[in-house]
C-alpha cells in the first residue's frame, strides 16, 4: 500500500511547528502504524535526515506510551485500540493520513509527536495511591471485596494514562483519567480511609495543571482504548461531593 | 465555599444546579403561557397571580440570580476551556465522538441569552414598567406581537435554540452532580430529549396558533 503523510515536526518545546508531507511506499496491510513510521524513518536515515520522533514503548496496547493524533481522532481511526495495534488495513491504498500531536497545553511538545505527559505522573502523586505498612503478605480473604465491586475497579484500573482523553476533548479535559485513577480505589474497601483526600487532592492537580473543564460531552469515552466508562466521572463527581459536603 | 468554587467540578455543579432551577422555571412559565389557549379570562387570572403571589416576587430576584450565575460560569468555562488548547489541530473530527448540541452549548446559550434581552425588553419591562405598553390587558400585549411575523419568527428559533441546549444540558447536569448512575442513565438521557422537544413545541405552538389565527 501507499501513503501520503503530512506529519508534524516541531523541532523542540519553543520552536514553531508545521505539517510536512511525506510519501512511503509499498508497505505491508498488516504493518502496524508504528512499523511504517519506522520504515518512512530508515528512508529519512539514509537521506541523511533528522527522523521524526514519537513516543512508543510496548507495542503490545498495555503501557500507554504511544499516542498521535490520526485523521482527526487519538490513536486513529479504529475504536478500542492504541496507536500500536493500528494496523495499515484499516487504512485505504493510497489515502493522504495527517499525523498530529496529543494537543493540549497540559501536554506541552517536547519535539516532532512527542509530547510531556508528565502531568498525569503529578496528579497520581497528589492521591492515586493507598498508604499501608508493607510486611508480610496479608492473608488474601481478610477484606472481601464483592464480585461486581471488583469488577468495577478492575475496569477503572484497565487505564493505561495515553492521554487520548485529553486530546480528544474539546477541553482537554483530564475528567476521564482523573476518574478512572479515583474510581479504581473508590469502589474497594481499602481505597476508603483516604477517599476524601485522595479525591480533592486529584482534582485541585488536575486544575492547577491547566487542564480544561469537563463538559459532559463523553468524546472520551468514545476514543478511549481502553473503553473507560463516563461512569467514572459520574463516580468522581460523587465523590467530591461527598468529600466537600460531609464532615470529617 | 470558596474553596469548592475554585474547583472544577465546585464550579460545575453550580452550573448544573442552577441548570436544574431553570429548567424548573421553564415549566413554570410554560404552563403559564398555556393558559393562553384557555382565552383572555384564563391567562390574565394567570398573570395576575404571577404578579401579585408573594412567593412568586422573592422567586423571581432568585430567578434572576440563578440566571446570571449559570451565564457567567458558562462564559467562564467557555473562555477556560479554550485557553487550554492554544495550538488547534490541523485536522479534527469532532464529530465522530460528541453530539452537535453538546459541543456548541456556548453558541445555543449566547443565542438564547440574546432572545432573553428582547423578550425581558418586549414583555417583562412592558407588563411591569411599562403599563401593558399602552394594552388594555396582559392577553392583548401578548397576542398583539405574536401578529409580528419577524418577532414570531425569532421566537420559535429561540426555544428550537433553547431545546438543542437542554437536550445536552439536562442530562449534562445529571452528570455534573454525580446523580448519573447507569441504572438510570437511559432514563434520564430520553427524559431529558422529551424534556426538550416539550419546551420547544410547547412555546413555539403557542407563538404560531396566535400567529396564524
Amino acid at each position: 500500500m501507499d501513503f501520503t503523510l503530512k506529519i508534524w515536526r516541531q523541532e523542540n518545546a519553543n520552536a514553531q511547528g508545521s505539517m510536512k508531507e511525506y510519501k512511503v511506499t509499498d508497505i505491508d496491510a498488516d504493518t502496524s502504524f508504528l512499523e511504517m513510521l519506522d520504515v518512512l524513518n530508515q528512508q529519512l536515515v539514509d537521506k541523511n535526515e533528522d527522523v521524526i520522533s514519537f513516543d512508543n514503548d510496548c507495542r503490545e496496547g498495555v503501557c500507554g506510551t504511544c499516542s498521535l493524533y490520526i485523521n482527526g481522532e487519538a490513536h486513529g481511526p479504529k475504536k478500542l485500540v492504541t496507536t500500536c495495534q493500528l494496523y495499515m488495513r484499516s487504512f485505504t491504498d493510497g489515502q493522504t493520513i495527517y499525523v498530529e500531536p496529543f494537543r493540549a497545553n497540559a501536554f506541552p511538545i517536547v519535539k516532532d509527536l512527542v509530547v510531556d505527559r508528565s502531568a498525569f505522573d503529578r496528579i497520581q502523586q497528589a492521591g492515586g495511591y493507598t498508604s499501608f505498612n508493607t510486611g508480610s503478605a496479608p492473608e488474601a480473604n481478610n477484606i472481601l471485596i464483592p464480585k461486581e465491586a471488583a469488577a468495577e475497579a478492575f475496569d477503572a484500573a484497565e487505564c493505561i494514562g495515553c492521554g487520548a482523553c485529553v486530546a480528544t476533548c474539546k477541553n482537554s479535559s483530564a475528567m476521564l483519567f482523573v476518574s478512572a485513577k479515583v474510581s479504581q480505589f473508590a469502589y474497594l474497601p481499602q481505597g476508603q480511609v483516604e477517599a476524601a483526600e485522595r479525591v480533592m487532592n486529584m482534582v485541585a492537580q488536575m486544575d492547577a495543571e491547566g487542564f480544561g473543564n469537563c463538559t459532559n460531552t463523553g468524546a472520551c469515552e468514545v476514543e478511549c482504548p481502553k473503553g473507560i466508562s463516563l461512569e467514572n466521572i459520574t463516580r468522581m463527581n460523587r465523590e467530591f461531593l461527598k468529600a466537600t459536603l460531609v464532615p470529617k | 465555599m470558596n474553596k469548592f468554587l475554585s474547583t472544577s467540578i465546585g464550579r460545575k455543579v453550580i452550573m448544573a444546579i442552577t441548570g436544574f432551577f431553570l429548567i424548573t422555571f421553564l415549566l413554570v412559565h410554560l404552563g403559564i403561557n398555556l393558559s393562553l389557549f384557555w382565552g383572555k379570562e384564563a391567562f390574565n387570572g394567570a398573570s395576575e397571580f404571577m404578579a401579585t403571589n408573594g412567593v412568586i416576587q422573592v422567586m423571581q430576584y432568585v430567578l434572576a440570580a440563578g440566571f446570571i450565575m449559570h451565564i457567567l460560569l458558562g462564559i467562564r468555562l467557555e473562555l477556560k476551556n479554550r485557553a487550554s488548547r492554544s495550538v488547534k489541530y490541523v485536522m479534527n473530527k469532532p464529530s465522530e465522538n460528541a453530539s452537535l448540541a453538546s459541543r456548541n452549548m456556548i453558541i445555543t446559550g449566547i443565542l438564547v441569552l440574546l432572545f432573553l434581552i428582547l423578550h425581558l425588553k418586549d414583555f417583562f419591562v412592558q407588563l411591569k414598567f411599562n403599563a401593558k405598553g399602552g394594552f388594555d390587558t396582559d392577553y392583548d400585549l401578548v397576542t398583539a406581537l405574536f401578529k409580528s411575523p419577524l418577532y414570531t419568527a425569532l421566537y420559535v428559533l429561540a426555544f428550537v435554540l433553547l431545546g438543542i441546549h437542554l437536550s445536552h444540558g439536562f442530562q449534562s447536569a445529571f452528570q455534573s452532580t454525580g446523580a448519573n448512575y447507569n441504572k438510570f442513565k437511559a432514563c434520564i438521557k430520553n427524559t431529558g430529549i422529551a424534556f426538550s422537544i416539550l419546551i420547544a413545541v410547547g412555546f413555539s405552538s403557542i407563538a404560531l396558533y396566535f400567529f396564524f389565527i
